[in-house]
């Protein structure tokens, strides 16, 4: 055993070198590492149920004439004589958002790579409060466990949406579901309290524990998008939190907070949910683009493109993302004239997304691009983040909202957001960071058709939506055959659904890749992407304690194809060179 | 499926097709400039053998013009926006002499109450029809929007309208139809089991023959 000093907190650590118990070390385990990667696993789980749910939705919106093939597996409740009924359609669509947001995205995006990140990328030894973290994953687990079940439950999971609207949530006699719904809102206050823990100790690290010489703008892109993440999460979870419980109390102990019957208001729910809601559309994009500037940058072998801008757009996004939360609600009932000033906002919050895809491009032009899979995805981020930016400005535009709100014109954009963005950078982000967590390479050449077919898939189920929204085809229907105008359309409808399922496919792909590389992958050495911050200066994987000794820390982030470095293209952050920085770089 | 929006029967929709294929446009060229631009980038400055990156920081002048040139486009288009909202939806849009209907929504139909023969809601000769909206022509209308029990959404795709129906609340909106023909209201927002059969027939006639069609419901009850 043998004590280092961490220079950055001035702490003594105790870095254990003997065995632990494999209790300890695996499943109640506190270093930031372990955790992130039960983070990985359990969220890649949930990935493919969420994923499961939409497979069965598309097949009943393409074919609701059909018997479900293989649905005499589920149970009478689900799929009766062999069709999806509607009560379980409408329970499909909620879980598969909630799932999707809460339990796969999110967790995988902060629990994961906030994690695993944070302390390797800021020189730290650990988290603040390994023990809070530990409590964070745990937290999750029986929250995972209670949203599972209630599939299983009388009258069957949520179905109200994921957005809960009051009074459908808040009424089991409405809504024809009772204990569903419960279960979904104590999982939620759950998941919020692990999320709300994993704040504290991101913000925490980030402000104490960073290396000798890691100044604020001498951070990885990486670390500030997970940092204002988590402030985003802190201020944004207990609201959400809050109404749950409210929400929790209407339904079991006669409270009538959302219910106009005993003077409460409907509304109210929406204020509130959106208020949490919007910023939570930033908690789910901003680490995607943390990883993405990271990836950009090391594969076109180029500084970053205006790191400072790239700061303060992220931070401009986090403080405009409180104040947007109206234009989800411009035809809710909500006072027309506060529409105008949503929709002022909304149109600002443009402004720096713009910034940000135009500087990933400003960092590619006249580089030496290395197009492996990660790069790959993180420029099929850029791309695909662009449509659904663009298409969000069709729907802060308040006239043009009337007509395509709640149709399946919103649903391309949330897809081209949330899909095209936050989970193709994830995917450039698994492939990116996994030699380092597990010690191999996945396969570049499984990576790169994974890559290809999920590009190809994603466009043809989501792309088409778009003309779906403007046909008039409205969310969240079980059924669209029956309407007038929606004449003409189930031939898209049926591509969709096709494409979905091959989309769906090519993910077992990424899965088989995963799980063969972590025995057969190549071994990896401690630097593979010849990169630059301080985690690919540590073996791969870091042991636990992650450095012999602390690294100090002399140069921005991404120094790559510095002309004073002879031999090769990069400089780590924790490098000592007989260059001066130059302007620009600290 | 051809890729158009359903035609157009209301004096508002004009806005709002005219903004939505506006935007269409602006949002196109960015499309092709982004997505083109990637691909060249791509393809030009793939790894080649000795290739090297050029060292640059960024430029100060370019983040400023493309900061500037979508704040001014977004900037225009918000002002653009707000016009229409405010012709559509603020208080004094509403025009003075509208025929007044009142839609209450419930799981899962539209009860349509007509003011009868004098005009006005809530008169002795008012008549209330199940999932039938019937509506004049040329002539605007004002619908008071309720619901009864859950929130649900009253989207009529040829006028251009959408509105949330709230309980507790009475949220009036108003349009003018431009055409004649038969249509539905369909229900936008998740309201339960039924909600994706929660459709109404609408009937636009020409004003006359909605004057004669009225008469005939007081008549005839």
């Amino acid at each position: 055993m043998a004590t280092i000093v961490a220079e950055a907190t001035g702490q003594a650590i105790l870095h254990e070198e003997h065995e632990q118990s494999f209790l300890r070390k695996y499943v109640f385990a506190t270093d930031h590492k372990v955790i992130a990667i039960q983070f990985l696993f359990t969220t890649l789980f949930f990935l493919m149920i969420g994923g499961l749910l939409a497979v069965l939705m598309r097949y009943q919106i393409a074919w609701p004439a059909k018997t479900l093939p293989g649905g005499g597996i589920l149970p009478e409740t689900m799929v009766a004589s062999g069709y999806i009924l509607p009560e379980f359609y409408n329970s499909l669509v909620t879980m598969h958002g909630s799932i999707m947001v809460f339990f796969a995205i999110m967790p995988m995006l902060v629990g994961v790579f906030a994690n695993y990140l944070i302390p390797l990328q800021i020189g730290a030894r650990d988290m603040a409060f390994p023990r809070l973290n530990m409590l964070s994953f745990w937290l999750m687990v029986p929250a995972g466990i209670l949203t599972l079940a209630s599939f299983f439950v009388i009258g069957g999971a949520a179905a109200a949406g994921w957005t809960l609207y009051a009074p459908l949530s808040a009424r089991p006699d409405l809504s024809g579901v009772h204990l569903g719904q419960q279960i979904w809102l104590v999982s939620l206050v759950l998941i919020g309290l692990s999320s709300i823990l994993g704040s504290v100790n991101y913000i925490t690290t980030t402000i104490n524990m960073r290396a000798p010489g890691m100044t604020w703008f001498r951070l990885p892109l990486t670390v500030w998008a997970l940092f204002i993440t988590a402030i985003l999460g802190l201020l944004a979870m207990p609201v959400l939190s809050a109404a749950g419980i409210m929400l929790l109390f209407d339904q079991t102990i006669g409270t009538t907070f959302f219910l106009p019957a005993g003077g409460g208001q409907p509304l109210l729910w929406q204020h509130l949910f959106w208020f949490f809601g919007h910023p939570e559309v930033y908690i789910l994009i901003l680490p995607a683009m943390g990883f993405t500037s990271e990836i950009i940058a090391s594969g076109s072998r180029k500084p970053i493109f205006g790191y400072k801008a790239m700061v303060w757009a992220i931070v401009a996004i986090a403080f405009l993302g409180f104040i947007v939360w109206g234009h989800h609600m411009f035809q809710s009932g909500m006072n027309p004239t506060l529409g105008l000033s949503f929709t002022i906002s909304t149109l600002l919050i443009a402004v720096p997304s713009a910034i940000k895809t135009f500087n990933w491009m400003g960092t590619m032009w006249r580089g030496n691009l290395r197009l492996h899979t990660p790069m790959l995805f993180a420029i099929g981020f850029v791309a695909m983040f662009a449509i659904g930016g663009l298409s969000g400005i069709f729907m802060a535009s308040t006239p043009v909202d009337i007509y395509i709100h709640d149709t399946y014109f919103i649903v391309a954009h949330i897809h081209y957001v949330l899909f095209g963005g936050s989970l193709f950078a994830l995917f450039g982000a698994i492939y990116y960071w996994y030699p380092k967590m597990f010690g191999r390479m996945m396969n570049e050449t499984l990576g790169k058709i994974h890559f290809v077919l999920t590009l190809v898939f994603f466009n043809l189920v989501f792309f088409p939506m778009h003309g779906l929204g403007m046909k008039g085809m409205m969310r969240r229907i079980y059924d669209p055959t029956g309407y007038q105008h929606l004449q003409g359309i189930q031939d898209t409808n049926q591509l969709i659904s096709i494409s979905a399922f091959c989309l769906y496919a090519s993910g077992f792909l990424f899965a088989f890749n995963f799980f063969w590389s972590l025995r057969k992958g190549r071994k990896a050495e401690a630097n593979p992407w010849d990169a630059t911050t301080l985690e690919w200066q540590t073996p791969s994987p870091p042991k636990h304690g992650n450095w012999k000794e602390i690294p100090v820390v002399y140069h921005g982030p991404h120094e790559f194809s510095h002309p004073d470095v002879a031999d090769k293209d990069w400089l780590a952050q924790n490098e000592r060179p007989d260059v001066t920085s130059p302007a620009g770089a600290h | 499926m051809d890729w158009s929006l359903p035609p157009n029967l209301s004096t508002q929709g004009v806005h709002i097709d005219a903004l939505f294929w506006i935007i269409l446009v602006l949002t196109g060229i960015a499309f092709l400039l982004v997505e083109s631009g990637i691909a060249w980038f791509v393809f030009k400055y793939r790894n080649r053998e000795g290739g090297k990156a050029h060292y640059t920081h960024g430029s100060t002048r370019m983040e400023i013009i493309w900061t500037t040139i979508p704040a001014l486009v977004l900037a225009t288009l918000g002002i653009y926006s707000g016009s229409v909202w405010e012709s559509i939806k603020s208080a004094h849009s509403f025009p003075e002499d509208a025929l007044r209907l009142r839609v209450t929504a419930k799981q899962f139909e539209w009860n349509v109450t007509y003011p009868g023969a004098d005009g006005a809601l809530d008169t002795s000769d008012d008549f209330t029809l199940r999932n039938q909206l019937h509506l004049p022509a040329h002539e605007p209308v004002i619908v008071e929007l309720r619901s009864e029990d859950v929130i649900h959404s009253f989207f009529i795709p040829v006028l251009r309208v959408k509105q949330d129906a709230v309980p507790g609340m009475t949220i009036p909106i108003w349009f003018e139809a431009t055409g004649t023909g038969d249509f539905e209201i369909a229900c936008a927002e998740l309201c339960g089991l039924g909600h994706y059969r929660m459709r109404a027939s609408v009937t636009i006639h020409e004003a006359a023959d909605f004057e004669s069609w009225q008469a005939s419901q007081t008549t005839g009850s």
